[in-house]
């Protein structure tokens, strides 16, 4: 491993993909939810021959070419940086990370490329059902792109259905099987479609409001909301279900990133669940990380407890607990984490070292203890823990993990309040007139992309130091660049992406202006 | 020994299908061909606007090859994918750079309050279109002429000079690949125009185009082959894999590898022919046979960079951590698993031929672009 790793360099790299998968992560939602509305909106056109639906489907196609393209730029980024920038990473999990993004270049992205040419070109070229058909291959090539991704991301939370080989250095594919249906993966599916069915939902709702409020287009708007309003609801309960799921899942794969996102530092039974709080210093520290405290909260006792186990006497662990362990709930105290992680360092480091003088005794030796099932639970399991050099390393943010999963949270059952208004103020025949609804719609539109944020904030943050949990810190599958290259790539995609979103929102909003043409 | 061979026959099935996908990503490299030609060849406006739609409405194939190109690599040698990426990191990174301004280009060039104005994203267009393929080429080109890197213990790259992959742009061997592939996208871009607008000035003149690059194509591609005939190879040992260097490796590999030699010869005379019937017989097909040339020409490169015990990405800075599809490959269940991915691949050719027929069956026409709705 790199005995000397530069943090500059750490930081930056982290930094440059932080500012590539946030600036990626504006784009895609929307068209995963876009794709799906028009192929709705197309579909009832096919179906009814009404030619207002062909012509609120084009209209509607049209945003969704302008942040398709945007979105397909910025994600080549994100496939490659992860050799240019996390090269040991790429080498140490490869055999296993790759296969999925392969599978999404195979299985999606042709898919979704070859349908979109149809979509966009082929109105007078092929026919109405063809045509169809194709609408809805995008929308499912879209989505299935975003399956594999979030496979290949819910794996670096949850490592599963792999075993460490030696001789290569590296972890190996074992099971094909428990990495595509890890249940972090098949909640985090779920979870981040459903989100971006919203978030596009909101989108066509704020929109359409938009029209409403100037009196232009009001069928093409309300024709428009009542199908954003139904999906947009549907999503945002999905999104609510998901999310609950995906919270308890966190709950036991990644109990550090959980206790922190509730910033529960003490374990406790009868476990309360924040639904508002504003953190404080307490002055205390858990070695050199400062200790926070609620200033202000409300909570309802006892349901942490039962959204977690089911039993409102569950005991909760809490970051203290996986700190300095608890006998009782059988967590090891980081210190002794380490320890274990460090002895499985040095016989890998002498497994490497017999290798390298052919010491072929030695090598059959120790590859006996690698196979030896002790060893793999006790030892090996931590080796990650190696890394690691405080135990309070292992404590993410506690402030932005907290303030993100709440946040998100309070703007998910406000988008349900949002779509629920919606439908009712649709059906009763008043929506044109309630323009102050019209005005929250419109002003909304951003609010989804801020929960989605949110979301991956909480994720890849609550998930620090490690960038594969429990196995390999962030610091350790770095590339060995020089700092300097790594700034000044940043500040290059900075810049390009900054320019590319302006002019994006701009296209995007005299695109809506000038409306749907025929 | 069952598992061996096993490994060793999915090792060479990869190393095809990433060969396979390479070979394509250059035929479709038309795009980049065509856009690099958008100042000079159009007369007037609407023929610039011509070609730029007739490549849009490809350009998400280049895209996604080149993604999947990437996948495949990643997930059946994540030796190459860490050491190359994380090693020529200015490279890699140009050619991505030069991909995001392209995809955006199209949909964003003609449209109102772009802010940036249609004469930005042109140049846009046109610096992927004369980047990516230069670069890609010389990338490419350091699979037979090496690269600066070493590998620990724990594979871990570390790169030799601080150029971080730009020193490749030192070797006239290299700049010539690039050059080569770059001249054969510009000659397949005006091949796919005479083949798909339908307008008989800019025919002409593509025709004329088609001239003048094919000088230079011939010329630094005859250079490179020549000297890779030459040149000293990569061997690896099959029995221990000790990589040493071999006189006319490639001359070799050539010659043991007979059916190799005859997709190579045959690949660069459907080029020749493609762009002969042409300039002299003025035929409109001529992409068909360029194209499937390039697939064929550039598959045999990338097999003779790959089999017969040689190394694929080797080190000229620490001759044993060259890379050969033995040590850079991923394991026996990990590519096991993806063959079985691999097999749907023809039901994707399959429908992208039908896609590309049903959009293309008609010429592209300048009335088309004074009513089309989605227009670039």
């Amino acid at each position: 491993m790199i005995e000397n790793v530069d943090l500059t360099l750490v930081d930056w790299s982290r930094a440059q993909f932080a500012l590539t998968a946030i600036y990626h992560w504006l784009f895609v939602p929307l068209t995963l939810g876009l794709s799906f509305i028009i192929a709705i909106m197309e579909t009832i056109y096919v179906r009814t021959g009404r030619e207002e639906w062909k012509k609120i489907t084009r209209f509607w196609m049209t945003l969704f070419g302008i942040n398709f393209a945007i979105g397909v730029a910025t994600g080549i980024i994100l496939e490659f940086e992860f050799g240019t920038n996390w090269s040991n990473y790429s080498w140490f999990v490869g055999d296993i990370f790759g296969a999925p993004l392969a599978i999404e270049g195979i299985l999606a992205f042709f898919l979704e490329s070859t349908f979109v040419a149809v979509m966009f070109f082929g109105w007078n070229k092929v026919g109405k059902k063809f045509h169809l058909t194709s609408t809805w291959l995008v929308a499912i090539g879209a989505n299935l792109s975003a399956l594999w991704i979030l496979v290949a991301n819910s794996w670096m939370q949850n490592p599963v259905g792999m075993v460490f080989n030696p001789e290569t250095a590296r972890n190996e594919m074992v099971n094909f099987w428990a990495i595509l249906f890890n249940q972090v993966a098949v909640d985090k599916f779920l979870h981040t479609i459903s989100s971006g069915f919203l978030l596009a939902s909101m989108f066509v709702l704020g929109i359409s409001s938009w029209f409403l409020l100037k009196k232009r287009e009001e069928l093409m708007a309300k024709r428009s909301i009542l199908v954003a309003g139904i999906f947009g609801l549907i999503s945002s309960l999905t999104v609510a279900y998901t999310g609950d799921g995906s919270a308890r899942t966190v709950s036991k794969v990644q109990p550090v990133k959980f206790a922190s996102m509730e910033a529960l530092y003490e374990g406790k039974t009868n476990a309360g669940l924040i639904t508002f709080g504003v953190l404080k210093d307490t002055g205390r520290k858990i070695g050199e990380k400062s200790v926070k405290e609620f200033a202000f909260k409300i909570e309802i006792p006892g349901l942490l407890s039962v959204l977690t186990s089911g039993d409102r006497d569950a005991y909760v662990p809490g970051i203290t607990d996986h700190i300095s362990g608890n006998a009782k709930m059988g967590i090891l105290p980081v210190s002794e984490k380490i320890q274990k992680g460090t002895f499985a360092k040095e016989v890998l480091t002498d497994f490497t070292r017999a290798r390298m003088v052919n010491d072929t005794q030695q090598v059959h030796n120790i590859k006996s203890v690698f196979n030896d099932k002790d060893f793999q639970k006790n030892y090996f399991k931590y080796f990650g823990y190696a890394s690691i050099e405080r135990p309070e390393d292992i404590i993410p943010s506690v402030t932005i993990s907290f303030y993100s999963f709440h946040l998100m949270v309070v703007l998910g059952f406000l988008f349900i309040l949002i779509f629920a208004l919606a439908i009712h103020l649709l059906f009763k025949g008043t929506i044109s007139e309630n323009r102050w609804f019209l005005r929250i719609a419109l002003l909304s539109i951003p609010l989804p992309y801020i929960a989605s944020e949110l979301g991956w904030i909480l994720t890849e943050v609550g998930r620090q130091p490690w960038i594969i949990q429990d196995t390999m810190t962030v610091s350790k599958g770095v590339s060995q660049l020089n700092s300097g290259s790594v700034i000044v790539t940043f500040i290059l995609f900075a810049t390009l992406f900054t320019i590319l979103l302006i002019s994006e929102i701009s296209i995007m909003t005299k695109q809506i202006k000038i409306g749907p043409k025929h | 020994m069952t598992l061996m061979i096993s490994h060793l026959l999915l090792q060479h099935y990869w190393w095809i299908i990433v060969s396979l996908l390479g070979s394509i990503l250059v035929f479709l490299m038309f795009v980049q061909g065509g856009q690099s030609v958008i100042f000079t060849l159009p007369e007037n406006n609407l023929q610039k606007t011509l070609i730029v739609n007739a490549m849009g409405r490809k350009w998400e194939f280049t895209f996604t090859t080149l993604v999947t190109f990437g996948g495949a690599f990643f997930a059946s040698f994540p030796l190459f994918y860490s050491t190359s990426f994380g090693g020529a990191y200015w490279v890699w990174i140009a050619i991505l750079f030069s991909f995001i301004i392209q995809a955006v280009a199209y949909e964003f060039r003609s449209k109102p309050n772009n802010v940036f104005g249609q004469k930005t994203f042109d140049i846009f267009l046109f610096l992927n279109g004369s980047l990516a393929p230069f670069l890609i080429g010389t990338a490419v080109a350091t699979f037979f002429t090496g690269s600066m890197f070493r590998l620990n213990l724990m594979h871990q790259v570390q790169w030799a000079t601080s150029w971080y992959g730009l020193e490749a742009l030192a070797n006239f061997r290299n700049i010539s690949l690039g050059l080569a592939v770059l001249f054969l996208a510009r000659i397949n871009g005006m091949l796919y125009i005479i083949n798909t607008i339908d307008n008989e000035p800019l025919r002409k003149r593509s025709a004329k185009g088609l001239t003048i690059n094919a000088i230079p194509f011939l010329v630094f591609f005859l250079f490179f082959v020549i000297s890779l005939l030459i040149s000293r190879g990569f061997e690896a040992d099959p029995e221990t894999g000790i990589i040493s260097i071999e006189k006319f490796k490639y001359l070799h590999n050539f010659l043991e590898m007979p059916v190799v030699l005859i997709i190579f010869l045959g690949g660069v005379l459907s080029v020749l022919y493609g762009i002969g019937a042409t300039i002299l017989k003025g035929s409109v097909k001529g992409i068909w046979f360029t194209g499937s040339g390039t697939v064929s020409a550039v598959f045999s490169l990338f097999l003779i960079a790959g089999f017969n015990h040689t190394s694929f990405y080797p080190s000229v800075y620490d001759l044993q951590s060259s890379l050969t599809i033995l040590n850079a490959s991923s394991s026996l269940f990990t590519l096991k698993t993806m063959m079985y991915v691999s097999f749907i691949i023809p039901f994707v050719i399959v429908y992208i031929w039908y896609a590309w027929k049903s959009i293309n069956n008609t010429k592209m026409t300048e009335d088309e672009m004074k009513t089309d709705e989605h227009k670039y």
